[in-house]
């Protein structure tokens, strides 16, 4: 028993460690952000100032950057989005002998290396004369995030109960209606958060970004580019700004499932 | 094919759903990469010279490679620190993955998950930022070790690989904690039970019980992790030194330093190779098929 007992301790310590090593360079980042110092550490302490989240703000460059990635995010929210649904409808429907391979093909994006997505999709448009920018952003974003979007609607594609459909086609309604009012009431919420996921994950991207980007700088790499030039707790104050965001979002989050859960119980 | 698809949803919405996924496969997925294949075996030309006779299939591209020692080196190195990377990554998940999936509350488990995400919303350029102030000669951690006394002077974590590696664990564990949590948590609790009541020790209930059942997510986890490491830029171009190059870094500059694209091309296509011979090496070690990864 004495043994059992070691071993719980020991688990509850491993535990207790990971959550530390996970937050604590996410606290020692915000922390930076307030120290008086031309660079950003918290050691040695200078004394607080707010004057980086000043500096932030004044920096034109993050504002337009900002902005190019909110409308490459929507491109490929909207490009995205529809491919991924059409993906998973053919899988749920489609039986037959090119099935395995074609969904090998699907998933192939997922892993890929983000680095070759972007160079494979520069390479493609030269031929058509199109050089990087935020068009081939969203292509290439498209390519992978198109795979997520699948996964995340076939999941709850594979629960659907088919006879809702037959009942509905039974009772005169055309096969338009009965996916428009059946079927795609049923996947709004996966489609919902797949749509999150594509934004978020278009949003911070950032290997295959680079590659295709051209002088159309999203905010990652503008973030990528003030780290490795001219850093200053500027940086620290976006990454405060998102951190808190995510931490909002999480709160929000977990509050909604326990009052869901509590609701159930 | 058309005419399942045409019988559930009707011709107009199934010529939409396979024109959509026509585009997406041939378009984006497929040509691409076959052009970038056939790009690495041509010559660096200028726009006049392409489809001239100077245009012909040439190895020249790849044997840059094997006669350039520093590139060479690093691709070497690319490989095997991911390989350790990888290594690394599960040692730490697995025990997080299966207190997650069978020891913890579900209550407990789910909030778990929630602190779990949260870092993994956040950039991957200020995740790793923040391990490079952490890590900086002056930062918090040489500081703590200085006045703990462990160390006399400070340590340069950021002049070799050590930094880059940190940075990677760190970056990239959600991807090998989720899938391995996801195979654990299927697993009938009852078989550990049985297992243990049975006489098996923790690590042999482990190694003969949950350890199999989890083979899935374990080889998904190591394929992504390895995958997401060897083709890291963000991370070795922050917390690693010009002496620490990795070898995304090479392939960047032949394109927008070197000016060459086809070689550039080349190196792409070597690391694609290697990423999916990781890939075919896991399935075979874990005795997995392709279905069962990315579940």
């Amino acid at each position: 028993m004495k043994s059992e007992t070691i071993m719980r301790l020991g688990v509850r310590f491993y535990i207790g460690v990971f959550f530390l090593y996970l937050f604590t360079p996410l606290i020692i980042m915000g922390l930076a952000t307030f120290n008086n110092s031309r660079f950003p550490t918290i050691s040695p302490w200078k004394g607080a100032t707010l004057k980086w989240f000043k500096a932030l703000a004044q920096d034109d460059q993050m504002w337009h950057a900002l902005w190019i990635s909110v409308v490459v995010a929507i491109g490929v929210l909207l490009v995205a989005v529809p491919i991924g649904i059409c993906c998973a409808l053919f899988l749920s429907t489609v039986q037959g002998k090119g099935k395995t391979l074609l969904y090998a093909i699907m998933m192939s994006p997922l892993l890929t290396p983000g680095v070759i997505i972007g160079i494979s999709t520069l390479i493609f448009w030269k031929r058509f004369s199109v050089t990087g920018g935020i068009m081939l952003t969203v292509i290439a974003q498209t390519t992978f995030i198109a795979a997520y979007v699948m996964l995340m609607v076939l999941a709850r594609l594979q629960r659907f109960d088919r006879t809702l459909e037959n009942a509905a086609l039974s009772l005169g309604a055309t096969q338009w209606q009965a996916f428009r009012r059946i079927l795609l009431p049923y996947l709004k919420p996966a489609i919902i958060s797949a749509a999150g996921i594509a934004f978020l994950q278009s949003f911070e991207n950032y290997n295959t970004t680079l590659f295709v980007k051209g002088y159309d700088t999203t905010l990652t790499v503008y973030i990528a580019s003030k780290v490795r030039t001219g850093l200053t707790p500027a940086v620290n104050a976006l990454g405060l700004v998102m951190i808190s965001i995510t931490v909002i979002f999480a709160i929000v989050y977990e509050v909604k499932r326990r009052r869901e859960q509590s609701i159930k119980s | 094919m058309f005419n399942q698809l045409k019988a559930r949803f009707g011709s107009g919405l199934a010529v939409g759903v396979i024109g959509m996924i026509a585009i997406w496969i041939i378009g984006m997925v497929v040509l691409p990469q076959l052009l970038m294949v056939d790009y690495s075996f041509r010559p660096n030309l200028l726009p006049v010279d392409i489809g001239g006779p100077k245009d012909i299939y040439t190895l020249a591209n790849y044997n840059t490679l094997f006669t350039n020692e520093i590139h060479l080196k690093i691709f070497f190195k690319t490989i095997w620190s991911s390989v350790l990377v990888t290594s690394i990554t599960l040692l730490v998940s697995y025990p997080i993955a299966f207190y997650l999936a069978k020891v913890a509350t579900p209550q407990k488990a789910a909030l778990c998950l929630v602190l779990l995400i949260i870092p993994f919303w956040i950039n991957e350029i200020l995740r790793t930022f923040s391990w490079y102030i952490i890590l900086a000669y002056k930062g918090p951690l040489n500081a703590l070790l200085l006045s703990l006394g462990f160390i006399q002077r400070p340590i340069r974590f950021l002049s070799g690989d050590g930094g880059v590696l940190i940075g990677m664990v760190y970056a990239y564990i959600l991807f090998m904690i989720f899938p391995i949590y996801n195979a654990i948590e299927s697993l009938d609790s009852n078989q550990v039970k049985a297992a243990r009541s049975l006489g098996a020790g923790w690590i042999r209930t482990h190694w003969r019980v949950v350890i199999p059942h989890a083979k899935p997510g374990i080889a998904t986890g190591c394929i992504m992790t390895f995958m997401l490491a060897a083709g890291s830029y963000a991370v070795p171009s922050i917390l690693g030194s010009p002496g620490s190059r990795w070898f995304t870094q090479i392939i960047y500059n032949w394109f927008f330093e070197g000016g060459d694209w086809n070689q550039g091309a080349a190196y792409a296509f070597l690391l694609l190779i290697i990423c999916i011979g990781f890939i075919a090496l896991v399935m075979r070690i874990f005795k997995v098929g392709l279905g069962d990864i990315a579940k």
